[in-house]
């Protein structure tokens, strides 16, 4: 005989103590350190401190070792850690003209003063399975023998490298960074309303999902919103994060952070009361993050579209469409809850599909529907 | 690395208060969905969080907290955040919808009636009782602000001209004190008349659309409708299998693989105290229903 279903509360727990289980894996393979994660799988914790809006590799590392390797659920510890976290205050806006260069490069430009900068890179890479680090590898060059980047010559890199875009702003040929007005909005704390300023925008797309803004990007290369964009220039390095003290009276240093810029070059054919000039696009990640900053520049530049004047037709370009669904935590979350039980609505689902069903059946046929769908049949539940 | 300590109920104080004013303002003005800070939690978007953080900010050390999802209180995700309000306010928790005095719900309206004093959190999926007729929030805001609804009968209207009647089982939109159409959260609209001058307060919470509204105790809620086409609360025809009940929501139960199920309340606290009450099987061997059964009219 059926008895109503007990026992959730021990399933949970079971089902718990074998995904500790599976999370270690085999017992006789060493387990993995947060060392070996934040020093080994860099690419992985960068992201995880970018979208989970947290710099700390510690954590991130953890989250990655407890997620199992899985991004976005780390991302989701990571965020659910940093919200509980108090605010003291609001740094100064980091200067990445002064960035201590680890990479810079720009397309824009043959040569540039500072010079285009390699650095650590997949690009130019072939992609051949390298055999050698199937095993303990051999301990690759030693650091001293790895050509660093001179950064005494000539000194230039001290004071930092100006940035391309500054320097062509000087001609006037691009528009002038824009200037903010008063403090940033902060998502986290505020919601989400519309229509988003700059900050707001930025903050979102910063947050948001690689994979999403990539693809989002991708469409308005391939004509879903067009924004003829130049990476003007991408540079990955150290910055310094400032507080402003009041009680000193001067910005003291808090740490540095380890980001990625990415400046883009947009064309703007001008208006009938502006000159053409370029625009920009606007991309900034947390560690090495070349693709997620430079797929947040096209979007960012794809969703200036109102405010330069051009016409709005692609998903790329519009904001209520591209903010809304940008955050990986929220998606997973709601996409993940079709797993929880919906009988109590699938059961009136049911009855009516049966009425309905019926009364298909009955020689009455209805003609007002032709064209129209059963709509409480096909909205998704929820 | 420093193990977190959290705070009663988790949340800090001035997220609860930030949380607090919004429920003021949504109880001020019954139906109208209030913006507000919605806070990451520690259980993914959809899952509750929006219910969690209603809880969370009002909840005190001598309440005593009943969680269920879609009726009962062991379904695996009411399990999980009873369990977590025990763990971070060491809070009494019930399953007697009687004895409880916040219930945070998913699903489904508890079958016995609530009183004064008690508060019943809804959580919520898509605030928006416009949403899939107009999928941009700028424009649903400004059709709630003039009071625009004209769209919501046009559709109610087309389910009629097809169907013959409105096709909208669960989350059917009611209207609150005579101004705002609200979405009731997706409950069968089995429990729809609920809502309607009820004693206790309903507060809805939607975390990852950061919204919160609310029901005051004796508001006005009528579900939408025609004059010739009159709201009808739906439930299947039949007993419950456990407990003989005529008049409770029931789950469909499948029991083999003929095609053969049975019917058992939902709100499985309502099944158990009519069982401790005596209340047994029906004579019609439980409500069960041969295979293709087709549904007897409601």
């Amino acid at each position: 005989m059926y008895v109503a279903v007990k026992g959730g509360e021990l399933a949970i727990e079971n089902a718990h103590a074998l995904l500790a289980q599976v999370r270690r894996g085999d017992l006789s393979v060493p387990e993995i350190g947060l060392d070996q994660i934040s020093e080994q799988l860099t690419l992985a914790v960068d992201r995880v401190m970018s979208e989970g809006s947290l710099y700390d590799r510690e954590l991130a590392a953890l989250a990655i070792k407890q997620a199992r390797g899985d991004l976005i659920e780390a991302i989701f510890l990571v965020r659910a850690y940093r919200t509980t976290l108090s605010r003291f205050g609001t740094s100064a806006p980091i200067d990445t003209a002064a960035m201590d260069i680890r990479r810079r490069i720009s397309a824009t430009f043959k040569d540039l003063p500072g010079g285009q900068v390699l650095g650590p890179t997949f690009d130019y890479t072939h992609r051949l399975l390298d055999h050698a680090l199937a095993g303990p590898s051999a301990s690759p060059q030693s650091k001293s023998a790895v050509v660093e980047f001179d950064r005494s010559d000539g000194g230039e890199n001290k004071e930092g490298l100006p940035r391309v875009t500054d320097l062509l702003v000087n001609d006037d040929l691009i528009e002038p960074s824009p200037t903010s007005e008063g403090p940033a909005r902060d998502l986290t704390r505020e919601p989400l309303s519309f229509p988003a300023g700059r900050d707001v925008r930025l903050q979102n797309l910063a947050r948001g999902d690689e994979g999403f803004l990539l693809a989002l990007g991708y469409s308005t290369q391939r004509g879903y919103g067009r924004t003829h964009p130049f990476a003007g220039e991408i540079r990955f390095g150290e910055v310094e994060v400032e507080m402003f003290a009041e009680d000193v009276g001067f910005a003291v240093p808090l740490g540095r952070v380890a980001v990625t810029e990415c400046q883009s070059i947009n064309q703007f054919r001008g208006s009938a009361t502006e000159a053409p000039r370029f625009t920009r696009g606007y991309g900034l990640a947390f560690g090495q993050g070349e693709r997620k900053a430079m797929a947040m520049a096209l979007v960012d530049r794809a969703l200036r579209a109102s405010e330069l004047g051009e016409e709005i037709k692609a998903p790329a370009q519009d904001e209520e469409f591209v903010l809304s669904h940008s955050d990986n935590v929220q998606a997973t979350g709601f996409v993940e809850h079709l797993k929880l039980p919906h009988y109590v609505d699938f059961q009136s689902e049911l009855g009516l599909v049966r009425r309905l069903r019926k009364a298909f059946a009955a020689p009455l046929p209805s003609p007002a529907c032709q064209g129209l769908q059963a709509g409480g049949a096909t909205e998704a539940a929820e | 690395m420093n193990v977190p300590a959290y705070n009663f109920a988790y949340l800090d104080e001035q997220t609860k208060r930030m949380i607090r004013r919004a429920i003021l303002k949504a109880i001020a003005i019954p139906g109208y969905q209030v913006p507000f800070a919605s806070r990451e939690m520690p259980m993914p978007y959809g899952w509750g969080t929006g219910g969690v953080q209603v809880t969370a900010a009002i909840i005190g050390p001598d309440d005593i907290l009943k969680v269920i999802d879609q009726g009962s209180d062991d379904t695996t995700n009411a399990v999980s955040i009873r369990t977590f309000f025990v763990k971070t306010s060491g809070i009494r928790t019930t399953t007697a919808t009687t004895e409880a005095t916040l219930i945070q719900t998913r699903h489904r309206i508890p079958e016995a009636p609530l009183r004064e004093g008690q508060i019943l959190i809804f959580q919520v999926p898509i605030p928006e009782p416009l949403r899939f007729l107009e999928p941009r929030e700028t424009e649903t805001r400004r059709m709630h602000a003039l009071e625009e609804y004209g769209l919501m009968h046009v559709k109610l209207y087309e389910d009629i001209s097809c169907h013959g009647e409105i096709a909208t089982s669960y989350a059917y939109p009611v209207k609150v004190d005579g101004r705002y159409v609200m979405d009731p959260s997706p409950t069968p609209k089995f429990d729809n008349p609920k809502m309607n001058d009820c004693p206790a307060l309903q507060l809805f919470g939607a975390g990852r659309e950061k919204r919160i509204y609310a029901i005051p105790p004796y508001t006005q809620v009528t579900s939408l409708d025609f004059e010739d086409h009159p709201f009808v609360p739906y439930r299947f025809n039949g007993t419950c299998a456990l407990c003989g009940a005529t008049d409770s929501y029931l789950d469909e139960i499948i029991t083999d693989d003929l095609g053969s199920r049975m019917f058992v309340c939902s709100d499985t606290d309502h099944c158990a105290t009519r069982r401790a009450q005596g209340h047994d099987r029906s004579p019609r061997v439980g409500g069960e229903v041969p295979p293709h059964d087709p549904e007897p009219t409601p």
